[in-house]
């Protein structure tokens, strides 16, 4: 079975939780709700996910369906009482990424009267510096790969620095996971490192495609294929009306 | 205690005043106070300060022109992420934003709830809601760790304003959805605090597990009765999120002409127009998409 990119984007999403156990994973946006529940149903098992609202569901049900069997309730306070006790890895959107993983999702432009006002910070500034946190970006592009994002939601490793050891335990960027490729802060001094290119991707195409320089160590290897079996949980169970694909076009 | 809190619409709005702190329960577009969000909007009150996991509500007022700050950790309508009105508003300068990450926000209003000056959290350290709130300030443990976290002050509200599922008339409020949301904080955290509800029933009426009895009369200052009152927005088990009116409504509002069509039919009377003016859309709408099939 041929994979499509969306596909390649739900495992490498999927991937972001690979070995957290019995934790939360929260997830924004449809690879990146994909890959959690698919996660959970192959190397993940330990994983907790959601019906999209308050139900932590018995067994990973299929994107946009009803809860079915509950097996906990996580209504928003209890999100956000989890964000500080530290078992949930969140795999979040930005509008704007730099280089050391700031990341915004309130308004571009300056903050005091912006171009473009979005949602404000939502819980971005807290799960940076309280729990694991990883970002799904759909449209990898200069316009969200930025030299400096206008308002700091999320918190990057710079600023984590900045913070000291102690504030900064709990601060944790993982992978960024784009339609281009897999990237990590595993650097020393937190720098993004481009991790893999997509099968068809180039690396000058993602280089291009970032507005400022990532560090890129020797051959960057291909993000894998799914499985015969993910791609079948994919498209039969997980994602039968293929709403991946509105996400990131074939 | 057979005292009644019953109220109307138009007093509970009337007890407001220009200049206060007013919270509104729900979040983002979900089960909203809008009957009593569109009465501030025809009131003559403005300069309010509002406390809302924003949605509509937040949209609205900035439209009527009646808000001077909006204290938010967000501000969506869920499935149209931006809300029109409050970009608008921010983008031209009209309203100060006190911008808290969420966890930021239940922190305060648990202070507020629990007449505490502040709660420490680590939620916002290393961003820049420290750099747009220049008067937060961080405090050091006192114990042997010594860390440094951010002081959230308490969200202490002039008055709350929340909708849930059923109430009785002494005031008790029960939510029969999946979520309280934040709605017995913002209760809690109020000077006083109106319920609006979407069926009023007697006291010892309110059928239901006990822990859906969310806010007590000892909290609640007033109550009333507006049936679909949570319009459009999501609210409980009885009526899901009307997406098509929350479409007509976030198009309209993103241009001029067609919100002042909008506010026109809609917003030009009372709480029963509303509905009915509502009821009537839905006719002409189903006809409309009947004719495209």
């Amino acid at each position: 079975m041929i994979a499509t990119r969306a596909e390649i984007c739900v495992v490498a999403c999927a991937e972001a939780w690979r070995g957290d156990g019995e934790i939360l994973a929260a997830a924004m946006g449809t690879c990146s709700i994909l890959g959690a529940r698919l996660a959970r149903l192959t190397f993940e098992p330990g994983l907790l996910t959601t019906d999209g609202g308050a139900m932590l569901t018995a067994e990973p049900v299929p994107f946009g369906a009803p809860a079915g069997p509950v097996e906990g309730w996580m209504p928003f306070r209890d999100h956000l009482w989890l964000v500080q006790n530290g078992r949930r890895h969140v795999m979040m959107g930005a509008s704007q990424i730099d280089r050391h993983g700031n990341t915004n999702i309130s308004a571009v432009g300056a903050w005091e009267r912006p171009k473009s006002q979005l949602l404000g910070v939502r819980g971005a500034p807290g799960n940076t510096i309280c729990n694991p946190t990883s970002y799904w970006i759909p449209k990898h592009s200069t316009r969200v790969f930025v030299p400096k994002v206008d308002m700091v939601s999320g918190v990057g490793y710079d600023r984590a620095a900045e913070l000291g050891p102690r504030a900064s335990r709990f601060h944790d960027l993982r992978r960024v996971v784009t339609d281009l490729g897999v990237f990590d802060f595993g650097t020393p001094d937190g720098a993004m490192r481009l991790v893999s290119t997509h099968p068809g991707v180039t690396v000058e195409q993602v280089a291009a495609a970032t507005g400022f320089d990532l560090v890129i160590d020797g051959d960057v290897p291909e993000t894998r294929q799914p499985t015969d079996e993910e791609l079948r949980l994919i498209r039969e169970v997980l994602d039968p009306r293929s709403l991946r694909d509105r996400e990131v076009r074939a | 205690m057979n005292t009644s809190k019953i109220m109307t619409v138009e007093e509970v709005v009337g007890s407001l005043e220009s200049g206060m702190t007013i919270g509104i329960g729900g979040w983002g577009s979900r089960r909203k106070p809008m009957a009593l969000v569109r009465a501030i909007y025809r009131s003559s009150l403005k300069d309010l300060t509002i406390v809302s996991l924003g949605g509509a509500d937040v949209g609205l007022l900035c439209a009527a022109g009646k808000v001077r700050r909006v204290v938010a950790p967000f501000v969506t309508l869920d499935s149209v992420p931006l809300e029109p009105h409050f970009r608008a508003a921010r983008q031209s300068g009209a309203v100060e934003f006190v911008e808290y990450d969420e966890g930021m926000f239940m922190f305060g209003l648990l202070a507020a709830a629990h007449r505490l000056p502040f709660l420490p959290t680590r939620a916002g350290l290393g961003s820049d809601v420290l750099r747009v709130n220049p008067d937060l300030r961080t405090v050091r443990s006192p114990y042997d760790d010594g860390e440094e976290l951010l002081a959230v002050p308490a969200l202490t509200l002039d008055a709350a304003l929340i909708h849930l599922d059923r109430a009785d008339t002494r005031g008790n409020g029960q939510y029969l959805g999946p979520d309280p949301y934040m709605d017995d904080l913002f209760a809690k955290a109020a000077g006083r605090c109106y319920v609006s509800c979407e069926r009023l029933v007697g006291p010892g009426e309110l059928d239901g597990p006990p822990q859906t009895l969310l806010v007590s009369r000892m909290h609640t200052a007033g109550v009333v009765e507006t049936p679909n009152g949570g319009h459009f927005t999501d609210c409980g088990p009885d009526r899901a999120r009307d997406e098509a009116f929350q479409r007509h409504y976030a198009t309209s509002a993103a241009d001029p002409d067609a919100w002042a069509a909008f506010a026109e039919r809609f917003l030009s009377g009372d709480e029963a127009a509303y509905q009915e003016a509502v009821r009537r859309w839905h006719e002409e709408h189903e006809e409309q998409e009947e004719k495209a099939r």
